[in-house]
């Protein structure tokens, strides 16, 4: 259990902390009308009537934006709400064509949830989810390209987003970190949102407050809005939550508002108070009957259901004896664990993995290439580990191996075969490998019997040069040792 | 020679598959009819032009033997529905210069089927109004009138009117609080507001999202049938369109009501009820169970908390439909100094005084504190009405009631003006029938001793329009009202 | 439920309409003539009634997904009344 107090002269406080999270789903077309999702495109070129709010113009369900809700709830081990409801959000503001937002309010798809996130001193913590909807995305609008302009492109209005919101569980920026990591993690493995902070498609709400350490009142917490990467989120918690205990302490309040944070001066400032607040006037979209699925629908989601990450990381441990830090880095990535599973098959699975994580992992960020563009194979990666483990060849060998599969991306039986680098294993030749070297290097041979046990690394390489490297080096050292004396 | 505008559409295709009229001639004949009428003020935009050229591909269509069900028939299109090309306008200055891009479902119905269309008609500022009083092109002369011009009634005045002058074939309305049944009443012609759900809202200007419904306004029940058998279906861009299958509605027309069940409710016979409409209103009665149905009286308890329901529900909803009209991507634009400036100007120019009063009304009740006790207590209210209906329907088939409490008034009338709730008041036989959501016909029943049309009104149960359209063809032959 | 001078204002600005100040008292008198009339609500008992929020019973469908709109970005700004570089365009918006 991580603990994460804010000591000063005055006193200790703890921090509280929740997360909304925004998702944009994937799907092709957005959720309320058939206009692409697909990102970059010219301006306006991905909007429909619908999307720009023409009169008469009517929002339809998109089935694939509900399917990735429900995936996804499943994904939190959350409750899936059978029937949901959806409400319209009333503001206005230029990146809001309609007036309003269709989202969901009193009735949402998904119920409470959780997610068990793994913490740097090994312990884990389960974060509770108090429900999660879907709604539309806004649209974008630029205010730097005039210095009296803004200028409104309604693309991104209308895409699906699923909305998560935790309960006020994290005491730590370390936990929203990981939490953050986790669900990002989650929401990959289910295909349901690519989770790229930095392109906007998963933003991170953050509400903060503090109170003295032991107590259990709930201060007045304030709220920093669409932070976009998890690294600023931590930040932002840290210098929010020391803001808090310095009002507090310098005898000040504080008040319930929305924040800025700036990573440049790792501060938060307030936003422009507006002259009246938002009223929202919730209530719910006429123009969309209540959604109810059938035990049918979730069932038919639930059995194609992918291995989730935590479930992934347990099977490694068990069944393939992986640590758990091993299993937890190979499987945050649902790439990298099949990418493991593929190679590790009939093989052994710890050499797989470690190998995997150094040498193979090393190599794709020299060549910056992706996993998916790998030029060794899982197969073939497997095969390698299955020469050394079988003493084929040695772990010197490999290496040398390795780099010519890297290159060629060739089979490593062929290029031992085809190399002849297979390992020296026949003791009788190595025993007379080492009667002739110990009966020319007879002056260190007489050093190292008088006490110079150093030289012992000495003889292991001479013999590991005459061998070409291939001689094995578990035999060399046991038949040195009893020759040597 | 015959006044061409005279015909039913029944009658119009009966002649024109006989070659014995053409299109063209038809047209022409409307189009003069438009010319000679201007008074009334029930166009906004005439698209004659058009209308000729397609009377022309529909007499192409008749040579070949490929005419459509409605081939040929000239109708105005109230300007609340977006017609591609055609400026739409929903009588407000706030798009007095909108050109959809995008034709509405209904509309689209009506062109496949060989339809062509005189122009855009004039109604109530999006639609809030009962005597069209409140259109930024000024208000509808209904054709009754005599020394002093009266209201046509509303939202749909302009169709209503638009048909009693023969100025089209027919009409399309829409109603969301009686918009189509009054008017229809106050200018002596038909008109029926489906289920709701019949009609796709698709491309239709929302004003209150859960009690919108288009439907035809026409000189007869028979006309109405055809029209709507065009207008109505399933349309999967209007998520709250019905799958429940169109029956052909001209089917039900000529059938006969021996055994119908008419129930008339005792809550709408109200105090100081003008005695003519009362009158008539049991003469209506009286016709039916002439015609072999049965009189039974019923209930409908909540019926005087349907004004109320109605007046907090459709501004709610219209608070937030109309909040996409703000200058940016559409409509006359007032620019301010910065983005909440360009709203205020925009809308406060934009929109008239019954929109913002509703926008206001509609924005309040739905507030943080407020919308339990308005909005969440209307939509319990609704259920009450809506249940009422549904117990009523279980001791009768069909509904009979009067459309309004009185007979067309005057443009500017003292006591409308003086109180917004005054001209709310008129709204009281037919606002519960769009929270119920059920289908409801209004057609003329007779001349009050001012010379001016009273309609009566007929509510059927849910998608039972067919009961409607049997009844409402059997009293319509019985009251034998003579039109304009 | 009568409101005061406070709430029309408030009220207003969240419809972005704007009330003169000289019309603010007759605004205000209309609004509770309204709230007056609409306040008969409060009589009905509706005790254990659930809210009508969908008159039929059919319930929502599903669209398939698939890109069916989109790509007609000069239909869309054809009533632009301020457009530039095919954006739209309004006074300059600061946080």
């Amino acid at each position: 259990m991580s603990e994460y107090i804010i000591t000063t002269e005055k006193g200790k406080w703890e921090v509280i902390c929740g997360l909304e999270i925004h998702c944009q789903i994937i799907s092709r077309s957005k959720i309320f009308s058939g206009a692409s999702t697909e990102f970059g495109d010219d301006t306006n070129e991905n909007v429909s009537f619908v999307d720009a709010g023409m009169p008469g113009m009517l929002p339809t369900l998109n089935k694939e934006c509900v399917h990735q809700a429900v995936k996804t709830g499943l994904g939190l081990n959350a409750v899936i709400n059978k029937y949901s409801e959806f409400s319209r959000k009333n503001y206005f503001y230029a990146d809001l064509p309609q007036g309003y937002q269709i989202t969901q309010f009193q009735y949402p798809i998904v119920g409470e949830g959780t997610i068990d996130i793994d913490l740097p001193d090994g312990s884990t913590k389960t974060i509770r989810i108090e429900r999660m909807h879907i709604e539309q995305d806004a649209a974008k609008s630029i205010h730097d390209m005039s210095p009296t302009k803004s200028f409104i492109d309604l693309n991104r209005a209308g895409v699906g987003l699923m909305e998560i919101v935790t309960k006020p569980d994290f005491r730590s920026p370390e936990e929203a970190g990981a939490f953050l990591r986790k669900l990002r993690s989650i929401l990959r493995y289910l295909g349901t949102c690519d989770g790229n902070m930095d392109e906007g498609s998963m933003r991170c709400d953050i509400n903060v407050s503090v109170r003295p350490l032991g107590s259990d009142e709930l201060r007045t917490r304030c709220e920093m809005k669409n932070v976009n990467s998890v690294k600023f989120v931590m930040q932002a918690i840290e210098s929010e939550a020391k803001r808090h205990v310095e009002t507090y302490e310098s005898g000040g309040t504080i008040a319930q508002e929305t924040r800025q944070f700036d990573p440049s001066t790792q501060t938060t400032k307030a936003m422009r108070k507006k002259e009246f607040a938002h009223d929202y006037r919730y209530f719910p979209e006429p123009d969309l009957p209540p959604l109810v699925l059938s035990d049918e629908f979730i069932n038919k989601i639930k059995s194609e259901l992918v291995e989730l990450p935590d479930a992934k990381k347990s099977r490694f441990i068990r069944e393939m004896g992986l640590t758990p830090y091993d299993a937890s880095v190979i499987c945050e990535n649902k790439e990298t664990a099949e990418f493991f599973e593929k190679a590790a098959k009939g093989h052994d699975a710890k050499k797989v993995a470690n190998w995997l994580m150094g040498d193979f992992f090393a190599m794709l960020n020299e060549k910056k290439l992706e996993l998916k563009d790998s030029p060794v194979s899982a197969e073939n990666l497997g095969a390698l580990v299955e020469l050394i483990t079988s003493n084929v060849i040695n772990g010197k060998t490999a290496k040398d191996v390795f780099a010519i599969m890297a290159e060629t991306g060739d089979n490593p039986n062929k290029i031992v075969e085809e190399k002849g680098l297979k390992q020296v294993t026949d003791t009788g030749a190595i025993e007379k490998m080492i009667d002739d070297l110990l009966a020319s290097a007879t002056d260190n041979v007489t050093a190292y019997r008088s006490g110079k046990v150093g030289l012992f690394g000495w003889f292991v390489g001479q013999i590991m040069k005459q061998s070409q490297g291939k001689a094995n080096p578990v035999v060399v050292n046991e038949l040195l040792k009893k020759k040597l004396g | 020679m015959t006044d061409l505008t005279d015909l039913t559409i029944k009658d119009s295709l009966t002649k024109l598959k006989a070659k014995e009229i053409s299109p063209v001639d038809l047209t022409n004949a409307y189009i003069k009819k438009m010319q000679d009428n201007d008074k009334y003020n029930a166009y906004v935009t005439t698209t004659t032009e058009q209308a000729l050229a397609q009377a022309k591909v529909a007499e192409q269509h008749y040579m070949n033997g490929t005419n459509r069900p409605l081939e040929g028939i000239a109708l105005g299109i109230k300007d609340l529905f977006c017609t591609k090309n055609i400026r739409t306008t929903a009588c407000s200055h706030i798009i007095d210069n909108f050109i959809p891009q995008y034709e509405s479902t209904v509309t689209q119905n009506l062109l496949n089927d060989g339809a062509l269309f005189l122009g855009k008609l004039n109604l109530d500022e999006f639609a809030m109004g009962g005597s069209n009083e409140t259109s930024c092109f000024g208000p509808v002369v209904n054709p009754w009138s005599k020394e002093t011009k009266l209201v046509a009634g509303g939202s749909s005045g302009g169709s209503a009117a638009a048909v009693a002058a023969k100025m089209c074939a027919a009409a399309t309305g829409t109603d969301t609080g009686g918009s189509i049944r009054e008017p229809a009443a106050f200018c002596g012609v038909t008109g029926i507001k489906p289920t709701y759900g019949r009609c796709s809202r698709y491309g239709i200007v929302a004003f209150a999202s859960s009690l919108d419904q288009a439907g035809p306004i026409c000189k007869d029940v028979t006309d109405c049938a055809l029209l709507l058998n065009s207008m109505a279906g399933y349309d999967a861009k209007d998520s709250t369109s019905s799958q429940v299958t169109v029956p052909d509605f001209s089917s039900f027309i000529g059938q006969d009501i021996k055994g119908l069940k008419i129930g008339i409710p005792v809550e709408y016979r109200v105090d100081g009820m003008n005695k003519e409409v009362a009158a008539y209103w049991d003469k209506a009665a009286e016709m039916l169970k002439e015609n072999g149905a049965e009189i039974v009286s019923v209930n409908l308890p909540h019926t005087k908390y349907a004004l109320p329901t109605y007046y907090v529900i459709a501004p709610a909803e219209a608070s937030s439909n109309l909040a996409r009209y703000d200058g940016v991507r559409y409509g006359n634009r007032v620019d301010g100094n910065g983005l909440d400036e360009l709203y205020i100007n925009t809308r406060t120019s934009g929109f008239g005084k019954e929109v913002k009063r509703r926008i206001l009304i509609g924005t309040y009740v739905l507030s943080a504190g407020y919308y339990d006790a308005y909005y969440l207590k209307a939509q319990k209210v609704r259920r009450l009405i809506k249940n009422d209906f549904d117990e009523a329907f279980k001791k009768c088939d069909i509904i009979l009631t009067p459309t309004s409490p009185i007979e067309p008034f005057a443009i500017g009338d003292k006591k409308m003006l003086e109180n917004p709730i005054n001209m709310y008041l008129n709204d009281v036989f037919t606002v519960s029938v769009n929270l119920a959501g059920l289908p409801a016909m209004s057609l003329p029943i007779g001349l009050s001793s001012n010379g001016l049309p009273l309609g009566m009104q007929l509510i059927g149960k849910p998608f039972d329009e067919g009961t409607v359209f049997k009844a409402g063809y059997q009293l319509e032959r019985s009251a034998n009202f003579v039109r304009m | 439920m009568a409101v005061d001078n406070d709430t029309v204002r408030r009220i207003a600005f969240l419809s972005r309409l704007r009330v003169e100040p000289d019309k603010l008292e007759d605004t205000k008198q209309e609004f509770n003539k309204i709230l007056a009339w609409v306040e008969e609500l409060g009589e009905v008992n509706t005790d254990n009634v659930e809210p009508l929020v969908s008159v039929n019973n059919e319930s929502l469908l599903l669209r398939e997904d698939n890109v069916t709109a989109g790509h007609i970005s000069q239909e869309v700004l054809a009533n632009a009344p301020a457009k530039e570089y095919g954006y739209f365009v309004v006074p300059k918006v600061v946080e």
